[in-house]
């Protein structure tokens, strides 16, 4: 009994394996793309972005590789890891995915990673930022951005632009302490001097305690990292209290003027200085295309940085499936690796050591745009070229 | 540091016009309504789409979204609530959170899910700053409009014939029913009051605490918190419960920033671990 | 034998359902190979409600932090697979035995007040929990969560099996440790104390002035709850290879709460029942309309409560017949 019984579960989970292998050489049937984004719950704007994005490139581009028809399935996971985790496993084992793709918060990338490398899966990372997703799997590959990059670049113009003294404000949590470390670290290499590190909570924040410190600690700036729904709040609660005016200057990253909320949030966002690697209005041929096209598809709504992760993704998978053939593993990894072309946002590289994505950070500034039904707009004025993850750059 | 108390006075304000229809609805019809925060919510929306699609001053939204959730607090109490009074804890706790649910996903699902931002008439906006404290304008006018409120909420209880019978059939509903009062009549109205009370604190609260769908699911422990601690069988102890959160919120968070959200809980938790009736409840009409 | 006792004997007599419920739960794992990650995590939100109908359903405690005692299971078993050792079987004592802690901590605070400081206390206790979380980003990851939990080889008497890609081994493993749980709970219902626990829930002052202690019962359940719902959670650590801050969020300890009550509190298997129905609807419903399957559970709760809760489980009521 025991041994015919190991020898059971051996040779079913052998076979799973085995026909898992087998089918990714297949050169029939559909090529499948397994797509788990949170469709519901806090990250849902996220989600609603991505899903959007990738239906244009499928729109744009057909829905034929190789011969073979490419099959897109949308799955929600509310954000909840654990959730990822299963709805990612049973799109390997049971549908036999070719690629895993999307991943709206980091924890559900990071539960997800083991899976992509047992099963030889690549696993594209279309939404989080966390530097270290890339180094929990070879078969990670990332097309969104990491925080570090749009951190150090700000922390970079600041300490170039007459600002001698910050303080940093961050939500309690992982991307916030991130945050926190890199302006802190690349502020204070260019010579610039830290006063006071805050921090608010993640839910139900409310800013009046830590906006009376800044104002009681009289820094040249403010170093502000949010998540995106709570910019808008901030910015109004920083003007109530004159802080606008008493020549305490904002800068962020670009995920408090995230062109989603960016024209709901008025006339308290002017002016801000924030760094990021996508504006809906970078000023490119390709970005304007891609502009109109989404927002002619989804009935005005503007694409944010979420919506060009997803795009770039798709851009990604396809032209390595092209490569490939329509095979999966490990041949399709190494076709995503060193990929580089022009997206929306920019020139963008995918890094064949670090897997990770390598782009321009730019520097912008919140303004009205005439020329976009006068919108409010991140106008670039400055860019930091090809810039690589900073919390792997060694 | 003055301001400091100044901006926790006027959260602690907002907090008791928020809360206290849910206080009153437990001490006198016995019903946790985990769904009140659904109503700050609707009055909150009533606001957003009065002044962003209709360009209705600010002002003239107030009363409005008073009205609008008294009206469907009174539409609701009647044809729901009023079926589960008698009903075991755990069915009024299910049946609000269905509720809030409802409420959640049709408000996302209407309007959407980002962020509602609304701008502030120029008077109201800024700030007086006088010697050594800074008077936001928004906040000195929360906390006139809350104390208005809790006064006239205060004297109507003690000095109108409304009041003492809405005293009498929170102490005792059947006696009071065997008085001739009509319980019914009392309990409706107080649901719409409250739950108009609760509308216009959302309204409010838009401006400082932000509004979306997911409204209700935030703020309900500060709610509880409040009921819990203040007691359901006055109007000061809520009041003075919301004083205390608010305050203790915001100091906490600017002088012990790495405690924060800590502060809060524990400071609950050891309240009721001694007072389990909440810190100012009255004895007699005991549950 | 007096009358008394045979009665309460034939409570506690097996009846054919329960054995049919196990038999289709083993059988489950046999005939649905392809099911097993969604199985596996029915069971697990299985256990998870049984341990909350302990305190829920026999002794009438309202719990809105339930989620605190499988969410502190389920840290413990990540932190000890990743620092200590990876044996499952070592984890999941040592899961137990930390939940069962914090459990008769807990306990002392539920034991004054009513619903609805019970409600507030349990509330707090998981709310403060989260923040512990993700303040302590250095040893439980913080938001970012707790990768790399990799589970050894699973020791049984007919060897060591892998935890496997397709998630059977896992759900063997759920399903023994539900199985077994669900056997205690069962012998510690039908004892003298479960037949006590009852008689507190229905009416605690004539309780407790016939003599029996009130707190010190309600200390041991609470106490057995936590251990259990620790199981569940350390359950979830293991076979999933992670732990994020989610599982103390305050939407598992509502979820828990209306499966128990969906599938009926008050004889154990509610707990069951009630996973097997609210996941499947859940697939269902999301797969047909993802964004909005919370709309349709509120409208259902809202249904169940006002057509009388007894009646889901008892489907020859629904129409009136009266008994």
């Amino acid at each position: 009994m025991t041994n015919s019984k190991r020898f059971l579960l051996k040779a079913a989970l052998g076979s799973v394996i085995a026909g898992h292998a087998v089918l990714s050489l297949a050169q029939s049937g559909p090529i499948k793309i397994g797509l788990i984004l949170p469709m519901t719950g806090q990250s849902a704007s996220t989600g609603r972005q991505i899903d959007a994005a990738v239906k244009l490139w499928m729109a744009q581009n057909g829905n034929k590789i190789a011969g073979r028809t490419v099959e897109v399935i949308l799955k929600d996971d509310g954000a909840v890891p654990d959730a990822t985790k299963r709805i990612a496993q049973e799109l390997i084992v049971n549908d036999k995915v070719a690629v895993i793709a999307g991943f709206g918060i980091t924890p559900t990338a990071l539960a997800t990673a083991p899976l992509a490398t047992q099963s030889k899966t690549p696993l594209v990372v279309m939404a989080a930022a966390t530097s270290s997703i890339t180094e929990a799997s070879p078969y990670i590959v990332r097309t969104s951005f990491t925080l570090p990059q749009a951190t150090v670049a700000i922390a970079d113009w600041a300490a170039k632009n007459k600002i001698k003294k910050a303080v940093t404000l961050v939500a309690d949590y992982g991307p916030g302490f991130d945050a926190e470390k890199f302006f802190d670290s690349q502020f204070r290499l260019n010579g610039g001097q830290i006063l006071d590190k805050l921090r608010t909570p993640l839910k139900a924040p409310d800013f009046a305690p830590v906006l009376q410190r800044v104002i009681d600690t009289k820094p040249d700036a403010l170093f502000v990292f949010l998540p995106s729904g709570q910019g808008a709040a901030f910015m109004k609660q920083f003007a109530e209290r004159g802080l606008d005016k008493s020549g305490v200057k904002l800068i962020a990253t670009g995920d408090v003027t995230d062109d989603d909320q960016l024209a709901d949030i008025g006339d308290v966002a002017l002016g801000i200085v924030n760094s990021h690697h996508y504006s809906a209005a970078h000023p490119s041929a390709t970005n304007k295309k891609f502009v109109d096209a989404f927002q002619a598809a989804n009935k005005g709504m503007r694409p944010n940085f979420m919506a060009v992760g997803g795009y770039d993704g798709m851009r990604v998978i396809y032209k390595a499936l092209e490569a490939t053939k329509g095979a999966g593993g490990e041949a399709l990894l190494n076709a995503m690796k060193g990929q580089i072309f022009e997206s929306p946002r920019g020139p963008v590289l995918i890094d064949g050591q670090t897997r990770d994505i390598v782009q321009d950070i730019y520097i912008r500034k919140v303004e009205r745009v005439p020329a976009m039904g006068n919108g409010l707009y991140n106008v670039e004025f400055d860019v930091i070229k090809a810039v690589k993850d900073p919390g792997k750059a060694k | 540091m003055l301001t400091l108390l100044f901006d926790g006075i006027a959260y602690g304000m907002l907090l008791f016009v928020l809360a206290v229809g849910l206080a009153v609805t437990l001490g006198l019809m016995n019903f946790i309504n985990l769904a009140h925060g659904a109503f700050a919510m609707a009055g909150g929306y009533i606001t957003v789409l009065l002044m962003n699609r209709l360009g209705v001053p600010f002002l003239a939204t107030l009363p409005l979204a008073f009205l609008g959730t008294a009206l469907i607090g009174a539409l609701l109490e009647p044809l729901l609530y009023r079926r589960l009074y008698g009903k075991p804890h755990l069915d009024q706790v299910l049946f609000s959170i269905g509720l809030v649910f409802m409420a959640v996903t049709g408000v996302d699902f209407i309007i959407g899910s980002t962020q509602q931002n609304i701008t502030l008439p120029a008077w109201l906006q800024g700030r007086f700053d006088i010697s050594w404290i800074g008077i936001g304008k928004y906040r000195l006018f929360i906390i006139v409009v809350c104390a208005a409120l809790a006064i006239g909420l205060q004297w109507m209880l003690s000095n109108t014939r409304f009041g003492s019978q809405l005293r009498a059939s929170v102490d005792d509903p059947r006696v009071a029913g065997g008085l001739g009062l009509n319980v019914n009549r009392i309990f409706l109205l107080t649901f719409a009051v409250g739950s108009g009370l609760a509308g216009l604190g959302g309204a409010l609260g838009a401006e400082i605490l932000g509004l979306d769908p997911s409204f209700p699911l935030k703020f309900m422990i500060y709610f509880l918190i409040v009921v819990s601690v203040g007691g359901t069988t006055t109007l000061t102890g809520p009041l003075l419960a919301a004083l205390l959160l608010g305050i203790a919120d915001v100091a906490g968070k600017y002088y012990v920033p790495k405690l924060g959200a800590f502060i809060v809980y524990t400071l609950m938790i050891v309240i009721l671990l001694l007072r389990p009736q909440g810190l100012f409840a009255r004895a007699g009409g005991g549950k | 034998m007096s009358a008394v006792a045979q009665a309460l004997r034939a409570h506690a007599r097996w009846r054919w359902w329960e054995l049919a419920t196990f038999a289709a739960l083993v059988l489950s794992w046999l005939l649905l190979p392809g099911q097993s990650l969604l199985l596996n995590e029915i069971a697990i939100l299985a256990l998870f409600a049984v341990s909350l109908d302990l305190i829920l359903g026999y002794s009438g405690i309202v719990s809105l932090g339930h989620a605190a005692f499988f969410g502190i299971g389920s840290y413990a078993a990540a932190l000890f697979a990743k620092l200590v050792m990876p044996d499952p079987w070592v984890g999941m004592v040592v899961a137990i035995a930390v939940a069962a802690l914090l459990g008769a901590l807990c306990s002392v605070l539920i034991l004054r007040g009513s619903d609805l400081t019970r409600l507030m206390v349990t509330l707090g206790v998981a709310s403060i929990l989260y923040e512990l979380a993700n303040k302590l980003d250095w040893l439980t990851g913080g938001a970012d969560g707790l990768p790399g939990v990799v589970m050894g080889p699973l020791r049984t008497p007919f060897g060591a099996f892998e935890f496997d890609l397709g998630g059977r081994t896992a759900y063997a493993y759920t399903l023994f440790v539900l199985i077994l749980c669900v056997l205690l709970a069962r012998r510690l219902v039908h004892s003298p104390f479960g037949t006590s626990l009852q008689a507190l829930r229905d009416n605690r002052l004539r309780a407790a002035s016939i003599g029996l202690s009130v707190n010190a019962r309600l200390v041991v359940v609470y106490t057995v709850a936590a251990a259990i719902a620790g199981a569940a959670g350390g359950l979830l650590a293991q076979t999933t290879g992670f732990a994020s801050l989610d599982v103390f969020e305050f939407h598992r300890s509502a979820e828990v709460m209306l499966v128990l009550v969906i599938g009926g509190t008050g004889y154990l298997y509610g707990g069951i029942f009630g996973a097997i129905v609210f996941k499947l609807l859940h697939d269902l419903v999301s797969a047909w309309t993802p964004q909005y399957w919370n709309f349709w559970l509120g409208l259902f709760l809202v249904i169940l409560v006002l057509v009388g809760r007894e009646k889901l489980t008892r489907p020859w009521t629904w129409f009136g017949a009266k008994r």
